[in-house]
């Protein structure tokens, strides 16, 4: 950073922009060029220390970016051009808004001279962007470039991460001034809060060695905050049991015997029903989502509530909380682990011993079982297969339908920053650009993009980007020719009327893969599958689409079904 | 119930849509919003007048806290406060005992009658809503031509006061 940050000559705002992301120590951008932004991209050209990703639409671009956040504990950061570039980007951004990603989407605008007079490609870039991003700009001089890439970089990361968007107009990109990078900056309108209140804390401790049946709830936020290992110690000390949502997976290790697996509208049976009984409920970093609480008239009836969460406006907000402390997620855990051993006072031993006898028994419904014997593929099984083969190791993204619930129950999380999915948008089409990004984060890490053949589709061209940076990806199509999920809830909710849930027409996977220059391979038998997975890991050099056609008919179990409570779920 | 939220933000382009944008993207109601910038140039204050449960008013705040722009805000209705609006009323007044009548209102309500034509008023008139909205019905038999109001200003009484 130092060498970058200050020069005594002017030079361009494009150059200004290239010189900005090295000083923040970024190495890659994934984006796609256009007219606005064509100085920036020969700006781009002319150094070599931020490499660019050329994605083949700018939705991928963000996508991407957020995989490459997501999985990494570095910013993502986009390039498009003004107009449609900006207009396909919302999508992304918007989901990076709802699963709060830190990331810096560069837009370019019109010239200034021209904004407001409908030019060529010209939309309202800050308008349009401005209820789903954490915040945005418009930089008008360039005087006001490198201050306002530091403020986004700023913002983006800090407090509840989030997108920030900088809409750089073409005149701005070419203007010249002197280069200064600020190596700070005070915002007086903006100033998270990272510690936990002291008197909070005490009274949280007290309230969680007064419970008798305990349950620990923690979200995405644990992801987000680093706060794995210090949640790991904290719920290890008490012995309580503890669940995560589907955006904290691996916040808590799956393999752990206090784990209950995730909970949910397709959570575990037990992970719900301890919830349901519990009497003292811990929310640390989740935000009691109504995929989550199910009708909330219903939820955890009888327990008093601690929240932890770094945004004041999650807490309260679904659920009201008897003790809410608002700090960032790591150091409140360390400070709640203080405050347990400062206490002196333990967990009352002989009513948790009560209460895990009674979650064994819901333990004991088996509620994610499914047929073992069947002739057909079984989507769940070919996510265990890839779990076993993988040894839990593998960075795994997912779309959004059936596919995604079965990875989510499957694939065992052991650690943080593995699980790559959308959550709070909920966006198909993410998987292969969110795994794309997850490759350039850990090139050689084993990334997994666990799919069906409708998601699959609505970013399918990025085929073409990775068969360019050669990226290995392993794609697991769970192929069952349904909207599955839509499919599911006309099943159970609308008498079997299966309206437009049918993927007529699919294209021919494996051909589709070879056309874009990588391996393919159908898998039609339950036996076929694991040898099948194996071969695909063994191509550490090749992007390999296994296309395995599934069990149709299969359903995504156990369910809370809408309006329900946590303790109504429908088993198999 | 209502209540009336002061807001103190960066005067800058956006952060009055922003806020505006909140409200309307949330579902919450927005009864009148005012805004100027305060003798720092570089700050607007907005006043808000909103109601709903206090869970929802609890989450307007904590929402406007949340955006960047903003830098602070006091909800006034937990203080003792001073609320006042300000109405420009335009009525025909072709009579001259009409022309009495009104200047008679007008003095009753203590506005001040700013601008006079042969057959019309503008009377300026502040205080309250609701005595606005009083001195409104007592106008009533006149054809009222047109009605400015400009939404609530606020600001606590005594100690109590929103500055950065």
């Amino acid at each position: 950073m130092s060498e970058t940050a200050s020069s005594s000559t002017a030079i361009t705002g494009a150059e200004i922009f290239c010189r900005s992301l090295q000083a923040e120590g970024v190495e890659v951008v994934f984006g796609y060029p256009g007219g606005a932004v064509l100085h920036i991209y020969d700006a781009l050209y002319r150094q070599d220390k931020v490499s660019h990703v050329l994605v083949r639409h700018e939705q991928g671009a963000v996508h991407a970016a957020e995989g490459y956040a997501k999985s990494s504990d570095k910013p993502g950061v986009a390039l498009v051009t003004s107009g449609p570039g900006a207009t396909n980007a919302i999508t992304g951004i918007a989901d990076a808004y709802m699963d709060s990603v830190p990331l810096v989407v560069f837009t370019g605008q019109v010239p200034t001279s021209l904004i407001g007079n409908d030019a060529f490609q010209e939309v309202d870039t800050v308008g349009i962007t401005r209820p789903c991003v954490k915040h945005n700009f418009l930089v008008k001089d360039v005087k006001d470039l490198a201050t306002t890439i530091k403020k986004a970089f700023y913002v983006a990361t800090t407090g509840r991460p989030g997108p920030v968007v900088v809409d750089i107009p073409k005149d701005v990109t070419a203007d010249s001034c002197e280069f200064e990078y600020p190596e700070s900056i005070h915002m007086r309108s903006y100033n998270p809060v990272s510690k936990g209140h002291t008197g909070q804390i005490r009274k949280a401790v007290e309230l969680i060695l007064s419970a008798k049946q305990p349950m620990i709830y923690t979200g995405g936020g644990v992801i987000l905050g680093k706060g794995s290992e210090a949640l790991t110690e904290f719920t290890r000390k008490l012995g309580y049991p503890i669940t995560n949502t589907l955006m904290g997976l691996g916040g808590y290790p799956a393999s752990d015997k206090q784990y209950l697996g995730m909970l949910g509208m397709h959570g575990t049976y037990e992970a719900n029903m301890a919830m349901h009984h519990a009497d003292v409920l811990i929310a640390i970093g989740a935000r009691f989502d109504d995929r989550v609480t199910g009708n909330i008239e219903k939820f955890c009836p009888h327990a008093k509530i601690v929240h932890v969460d770094v945004d004041p406006s999650s807490i309260s907000k679904n659920v009201k909380v008897d003790v809410p402390i608002v700090g960032e997620v790591e150091p409140v855990l360390r400070e709640l682990i203080k405050g347990l051993d400062e206490n002196g006072g333990k967990p009352d031993a002989e009513a948790l011993a009560t209460w895990w006898k009674q979650i064994e028994e819901w333990q004991a419904q088996d509620c994610l079982k499914y047929d073992q014997n069947s002739e057909l593929i079984k989507p769940q099984y070919v996510v265990q297969k890839f779990w076993e083969l993988t040894q839990g190791e593998a960075f795994v993204t997912s779309d959004v339908g059936q596919h995604q619930m079965w990875a989510a129950q499957f694939y065992r999380f052991d650690k943080p920053n593995r699980w790559i999915n959308s959550g709070g948008l909920g966006t198909m089409g993410v998987g292969l650009p969110f795994a794309m990004g997850v490759q350039f984060a850990h090139p050689d890490a084993t990334v997994g993009c666990i799919t069906g053949e409708a998601s699959i589709q609505m970013c399918i061209q990025e085929l073409s980007t990775c068969f360019q940076y050669q990226l290995p990806l392993k794609i697991l199509n769970l192929n069952n020719r349904y909207l599955g999920m839509v499919r599911q809830w006309q099943e159970f909710f609308y008498q079997g009327r299966y309206a437009m849930s049918y993927m007529d027409a699919l294209p021919d996977f494996v051909k589709l893969a070879e056309a874009y220059g990588h391996v393919g391979i159908q898998v039609t038998q339950p036996g076929d599958v694991e040898g099948a997975i194996k071969e695909a890991l063994a191509q550490k050099e090749r992007l390999v689409f296994l296309d395995f056609i599934t069990d149709q008919s299969e359903n995504v179990y156990p369910m809370i079904p809408a309006g329900a409570g946590q303790n109504e779920m429908i088993l198999v | 119930m209502r209540h009336i939220i002061s807001v103190l933000l960066e005067n800058e382009a956006g952060a009055l849509s922003r806020v505006a944008g909140l409200f309307s993207a949330r579902g919450y109601n927005i009864e009148s919003l005012t805004v100027a910038p305060t003798d720092d140039p570089s700050l607007s204050r907005m006043t808000i007048v909103t109601s709903g449960s206090d869970e929802i008013v609890e989450q307007i705040t904590k929402q406007l806290n949340k955006l960047i722009d903003v830098i602070k805000l006091l909800d006034m209705t937990a203080y003792p406060h001073i609320e006042r609006e300000m109405a420009l009323v335009k009525v025909r007044v072709p009579e001259a005992a009409d022309r009495e009548e009104a200047k008679r209102l007008a003095d009753i309500f203590r506005g001040r009658i700013i601008d006079v034509t042969h057959d019309t008023y503008v009377v300026e008139i502040t205080g309250e809503g609701s005595k606005l909205d009083a001195f409104l019905e007592a106008l009533q038999p006149f054809p009222v031509l047109e009605v400015v109001r400009s939404g609530v200003m606020g600001i606590a009484r005594g100690d109590v006061s929103l500055q950065i």
